[in-house]
């Protein structure tokens, strides 16, 4: 054991999430998305959350979010067309913060 | 809570900026609710990170002693990194950790709902695990809140939301922040014992370190940091979002590669990490604090209001979340019923220093954005290093002229007056 690199979904693991099931914070239309060329989200999702499937279509899962509201920032073509804060209580409950 | 209930302040947010406020405003007795999203305060909020000292002391001197503060720092050190390379600046100074010390380094989680809980003893209502959705508006005055099915009345309401403040947005006060202004945060919590973070950092007790390095971002607007806690240390980086985007790197990969940096690797070596958080953080300084802080019945305070200094080796943002919660908390005190609250609240932030203060390091933000200070003046440091230090039996170039093919392999000479001139303007 020791330090070493680590992938996004190996840092997520360690983070408390309570995940609301019933209502993604977070929506995209993948259409618009299929129109953009920057795809900034890929990169600046600091839990890369945002990844190209085999057809080169963004996939996303809003399960390990940080809620850090960058990809809404950074997104051009507007394909994120709900982004809210999870209902109270639920998302990350940082431990450490 | 009933569906409809009248308080005299509701502030949304229990960050340090609203438990501040709420605090000072509980204390004269008023009645506050504060609404939290997280399930706990602090639940939702990540920092580099450390506390200036001065700002709880002037909520209620001697506060801080009973706080969950991590380290007093006395270790100021700022790193420039080489590719296999590492110059360091390491500034000691005991002063800083003496009487009250300067600044502690803090983990957000346990503050938060440490600073909230003692809102709290002094009667303010803090509800957690609720969003709130939106304000309520009559006549052009914000009267209350909406979260789910309840709507909650007062005199003022205080957005003490965080960077994005959707609330500042909702009152159209500002636009979404754009992100040139941002920089986007990403930070591990590595555990380490006691011992080991004394001897790696050379402090004693409950002395703390903290580190700004830059030349680790691959080029990217933005720099890195390590704190010192109590068993813990927080790594991360704050990069330019935009520019990580065009680079086409993930933020995360880029924190790794930091990590394994041969100068880092060994000051974490052995450690475990135990969380992964991320924030944005609003870097323009006082060109990014919107032109308007209010209006009738609503104040906009902390990361809401944009208030960062960030000058490369002075990082601030708690203290001047909960300073600009004390302002709002004085204005709503000094007003009858919270009516033109805004403008005694602009009157505070001018009297307890915050807006001058931001208004002295405006300029500051320009040298952040010369693009070379990320890459080839950090590279340039470890070269003249290099040259210091090489011995290699050959007869070594003469002094000034290998000074002047170190910089000019990095920085055309024009260039290098131009970012002088533009330092020397800004500050």
């Amino acid at each position: 054991m020791g330090v070493k690199q680590m992938e996004a979904a190996e840092l997520l693991s360690l983070n408390k999430f309570n995940v609301d099931e019933d209502e993604p914070h977070i929506e995209l239309d993948k259409e618009i998305c299929g129109q953009c060329v920057e795809k900034a989200c890929l990169y600046v999702c600091p839990a890369v959350l945002y990844r190209l499937n085999k057809n080169d279509e963004i996939s996303f899962d809003y399960a390990g979010c940080l809620e850090c509201g960058t990809c809404r920032v950074m997104c051009k073509n507007k394909g994120i067309i709900k982004w809210l804060y999870p209902r109270g209580t639920f998302g990350v409950n940082f431990r450490y913060g | 809570m009933s569906a409809e209930e009248k308080f005299d302040v509701i502030i949304i947010g229990a960050g340090p900026a609203g438990s501040a406020c709420a605090y000072i405003l509980a204390r004269a007795g008023k009645n506050v609710l504060m609404v939290e999203r997280g399930s706990s305060p602090g639940s939702k909020n990540v920092t580099g990170g450390r506390l200036y000292t001065y700002a709880l002391e002037m909520v209620e001197p001697g506060l801080y002693k009973q706080a969950p503060l991590q380290r007093r720092v006395v270790r100021e050190q700022i790193m420039m990194l080489g590719e296999n390379s590492a110059v360091n600046i390491d500034y000691v100074n005991y002063d800083f950790g003496e009487d009250v010390p300067q600044s502690y380094t803090v983990l957000r989680a346990p503050f938060d709902e440490w600073f909230a809980n003692e809102a709290e003893k002094q009667g303010a209502f803090v509800a957690s695990g609720i969003l709130v959705d939106g304000l309520i508006e009559e006549n052009g005055k914000i009267v209350g809140i909406k979260a789910g099915e309840d709507e909650m009345y007062a005199d003022v309401v205080v957005a003490a939301d965080g960077v994005n403040s959707f609330i500042a947005q909702k009152a159209g006060l500002r636009p979404d922040i754009p992100a040139h202004t941002l920089g986007i945060g990403v930070k591990e919590i590595i555990e380490l014992p006691d011992e080991i973070i004394a001897a790696r950092f050379n402090l004693q007790g409950d002395q703390g370190a903290a580190k700004v390095a830059i030349g680790c971002s691959d080029g990217i607007a933005g720099g890195a940091f390590i704190y010192t806690n109590k068993g813990s240390i927080s790594l991360g980086l704050v990069l330019n979002p935009e520019q990580v985007g065009q680079k086409g790197r993930s933020i995360q990969e880029i924190l790794q590669d930091f990590k394994m940096h041969p100068a880092i690797l060994p000051l974490l070596e052995g450690g475990k990490t135990v969380e992964y958080g991320a924030h944005l953080v609003p870097e323009q300084g006082y060109q990014g604090v919107p032109s308007r802080l209010y209006r009738d019945g609503l104040l906009v305070v902390g990361d809401a209001a944009g208030f960062v200094i960030n000058t490369g080796t002075i990082i601030r943002g708690i203290d001047l979340a909960i300073i600009s919660g004390a302002a709002a908390a004085n204005a709503i005190l000094n007003s009858i019923e919270g009516t033109h609250a805004g403008p005694l609240y602009m009157e505070e932030l001018q009297k307890l220093a915050l807006l001058p203060t931001m208004k002295m390091f405006a300029g500051w933000h320009s040298i952040i954005s010369i693009p070379r200070m990320y890459k080839e003046y950090p590279e340039l440091a470890n070269d003249v290093m290099r040259f210091m230090f090489t011995v290699d039996g050959q007869v070594p170039e003469k002094m000034s002229k290998a000074m002047m093919n170190i910089a000019k392999r990095h920085v055309a000479v024009k260039q290098m007056l131009g970012d002088g001139w533009k330092l020397f303007k800004s500050v």
